[in-house]
């Protein structure tokens, strides 16, 4: 006879009582995204911020649609475009201070530019030349990563690492909602809950990860919600609403400096072009849809403010939009150039000094550089000195 | 190996004791240098490789993580990126999986992404090999994947002065490296004296363990003590057998291994790892391009069965063991009815034997 079949005979005892660690309630996101710009708050909005990000995102729209004419050209092998997620991008270089760093994604190249780096070496990677064109240390922006959300966790190692140094530096990385779906995400914020580590996470949703629309990536009420369950604060914010997603970051930002751990933002955005030249967005959206959202542009939604309170001019839009037309110009002349690139450094950076195999190959690749130069009579046939350091 | 030299200190060590030793005189020589990973803390590891370090350094140094390997591997890039040196646990072999894309997509080729801005000092410790009765997920040798990887260093000790030395060496490393422990050697013992990583070859050397003059056996971790033992018992059948230990799998030292190959003019390659795509064959290959002249027979290889690892009961079967290596050394002679042509190229090797495939007049050098 088993125990479930004596009645009565077995008597559990009551476990311990179990008690939630944290109230969830102020860690969910407001059902709402925050906005500022249309809402009575905007009224309050500093003059010179709102000129400030206008500029910027003029710029950064006019970035974008350079660079995606310098794929059409052969300039870049690709560029995954950021237009109509410009707020997102300016925002998240602006909320921080300059020891902050800024972990981007591949599509972040305009966060990274609104950051301080030149324009040109942001844009390697897409070029083809080098994987990253930059030095992080220089901007505190780490190479923008192509596999998803791995840098996110980088992020979390740098912020812990600084606290643990005593520096009240910051981390914001970036991902988008596809993203979300990898195990690095999950790994990050748990992390860095765990760890309180000063780190912002910025969803940027725009609605696809390629083709795959938000509804088959995830069956949570929102991004921002996934926060909850690490224990970290979700926000969720209007990704075209320029001054209110900095408004957020830079209050994440704060929050993470002062010692109240990471924050997990989504801001709900759409990206305008296609994936990337090498992607054809008609077949898996409606004119209909995208037109719906150009009219809730991120430029337009700022510009608009600046007029309605009469904060610009005629004369002021146009100094605007000139300096990114020469921002611009000189982007292009730049990109026309060919890089010079030195194959012998293929060698330079696998390790801290070439391992014998390497110095064997780097000897072969020399002596075909030596001949293709000695057949077609060029001067460098060789490639410079390597550095057998 | 273990004979005690009292006048010297030293004393019977295990392996374990000697990674453990590395790890605390690393952390007490540099504050950049920190331990995490599951269970490093309080635990002191599954293996006790950590033990006593989070109690004097601080839980900051040496930290307990969430169960988390691509995250624990994550974090530590960016603790790199910050200055730190971080030496993460993957605790078991098969564990260190969920890591992979950490350590192929980014630690791997951070350097290199960045031209040399952004190196990744990591030490990262791997458990690896059978032999210890481990269930399913706790015996796999999987070097070849590290190795098959640019941008990483993968080094593995045999000895208790080696574990003692090359995780030190890994540790100052500016490059990752992958460093992986034979589980079944934890507990091997010798005398030895602590705190001279100096007296260590470092990475990037082999070692002749046995000099011989028959043929040489390459191995590495835990296949040294049965290629030890394999050519203590080929001496008996007349095999005077060299072997090489390998200690550091990327780089390699060439011209260790090739210059023993060219004294004895033959080569057995052992190792518990698969024989497909593994190790073995890459070193095969490699004697064959540089010491194709010298060698009397086909490089041989006796690794583990190309089979996933094998539940702990049939271990026994898959792991090669001396016998194996036995039979691999009497094939060598296959080429015995074969004429040499006579003296090649200076080196020692006795090739002028008159009576090849005899073993025991094996190697004109003796």
């Amino acid at each position: 006879m088993t125990v479930l079949e004596q009645p009565g005979a077995y008597r559990p005892t009551p476990p311990p009582a179990w008690q939630p660690r944290t109230d969830p309630a102020p860690l969910l996101p407001d059902e709402e995204p925050y906005r500022l710009l249309g809402t009575p708050a905007a009224d309050a909005l500093d003059p010179e911020l709102l000129r400030l990000l206008h500029g910027h995102l003029v710029r950064g729209r006019r970035y974008n649609t350079q660079a995606t004419a310098l794929t059409r050209q052969g300039r870049l092998a690709v560029y995954p475009s950021s237009t109509g997620q410009e707020a997102c991008e300016v925002a998240a270089a602006l909320a921080l201070e300059e020891r902050d760093w800024l972990f981007p994604s591949y599509r972040d190249t305009l966060a990274a530019v609104a950051r301080g780096l030149d324009p040109v070496q942001a844009l390697t990677l897409l070029r083809g030349d080098w994987h990253t064109g930059y030095d992080p240390h220089e901007h505190r922006v780490a190479p923008l990563a192509t596999p998803l959300a791995t840098q996110l966790p980088h992020a979390v190692g740098l912020a812990h690492a600084a606290r643990l140094k005593g520096d009240d530096v910051v981390a914001l990385a970036m991902v988008g909602d596809g993203g979300t779906s990898e195990g690095d995400f999950h790994e990050a914020l748990n992390f860095a809950a765990v760890w309180r580590a000063p780190v912002v996470f910025l969803v940027q949703n725009n609605g696809f990860a390629i083709s795959v629309p938000l509804s088959k990536q995830t069956a949570a009420p929102s991004l921002a919600h996934k926060a909850v369950g690490y224990g970290v604060p979700g926000r969720l914010v209007d990704g075209n609403d320029a001054p209110a997603v900095l408004e957020v970051l830079t209050e994440a930002v704060r929050r993470a400096r002062a010692g109240g751990g990471p924050t997990l933002v989504e801001a709900v955005t759409y990206r305008l072009d296609a994936h990337t030249n090498a992607d054809d967005a008609t077949r898996y959206r409606s004119d209909a849809e995208v037109t719906a959202w150009r009219s809730h542009d991120p430029v337009e939604l700022v510009e608009r403010e600046l007029v309605r309170r009469d904060l610009v001019d005629a004369d002021g839009l146009a100094a605007v939009r000139e300096a990114a037309e020469r921002m611009a110009a000189g982007l292009r002349e730049r990109m026309n150039e060919d890089p010079d690139l030195d194959p012998m450094e293929l060698f330079d950076h696998v390790y801290a000094r070439r391992t014998a195999r390497l110095r064997e190959q780097a000897e072969l690749l020399r002596a075909e550089l030596a001949a293709a130069g000695a057949a077609d009579g060029s001067a460098h046939g060789g490639g410079r000195e390597g550095t057998d350091r | 190996m273990t004979t005690a030299v009292a006048a010297t200190g030293r004393k019977p060590a295990t392996m374990s004791q000697a990674l453990n030793r590395a790890l605390r005189d690393a952390m007490a020589d540099d504050p950049a240098v920190h331990v995490l990973g599951e269970d490093v803390g309080t635990l002191g590891g599954v293996f006790r490789i950590t033990d006593g370090l989070a109690k004097e350094f601080g839980e900051d140094r040496c930290t307990d993580t969430p169960l988390a390997e691509a995250g624990i591997l994550g974090t530590a890039v960016g603790m790199a990126m910050y200055g730190l040196r971080p030496v993460v646990e993957m605790q078991f072999d098969a564990f260190a999986y969920p890591a992979l894309e950490q350590l192929i997509s980014h630690v791997s080729r951070m350097r290199n992404r960045t031209r040399g801005a952004l190196p990744m000092p990591i030490t990262v410790r791997v458990p690896y090999g059978g032999g210890i009765g481990g269930v399913e997920h706790h015996s796999d040798s999987s070097e070849a994947l590290y190795m098959a990887t640019p941008g990483l260093h993968v080094v593995t000790p045999a000895t208790v002065a080696d574990a003692y030395g090359l995780l030190r060496a890994a540790i100052a490393s500016d490059d990752p490296v992958v460093f992986l422990e034979p589980k079944r050697l934890y507990w091997s013992k010798a005398d030895w004296e602590p705190g001279r990583p100096e007296e260590v070859p470092g990475i990037g050397t082999a070692v002749v363990r046995r000099r011989g003059t028959s043929a040489t056996l390459i191995t590495y971790g835990p296949s040294l003590p049965v290629c030890l033992e394999a050519a203590e018992a080929a001496t008996a059948e007349g095999w005077d057998l060299e072997v090489v230990d390998l200690r550091s799998l990327v780089p390699l030292d060439e011209e260790t291994v090739c210059a023993s190959v060219r004294r004895t003019g033959r080569a057995v390659v052992v190792h518990e790892a698969t024989g497909f795509g593994g190790p073995g064959g890459e070193l095969a290959a490699r004697i064959t391009e540089r010491c194709f002249h010298h060698l009397e027979a086909p490089v041989l290889r006796v690794t583990g069965f190309d089979i996933p690892y094998p539940p702990p009961m049939l271990e026994k079967h898959h792991l090669p063991g001396v016998d194996r290596v036995l039979d691999a050394v009497a094939r060598l002679q296959w080429e015995a009815d074969w004429t040499s042509p006579g003296s090649d190229s200076g080196d020692s090797r006795g090739s002028a034997s008159g009576a090849r495939g005899v073993p025991g007049t094996q190697g004109g050098a003796r």
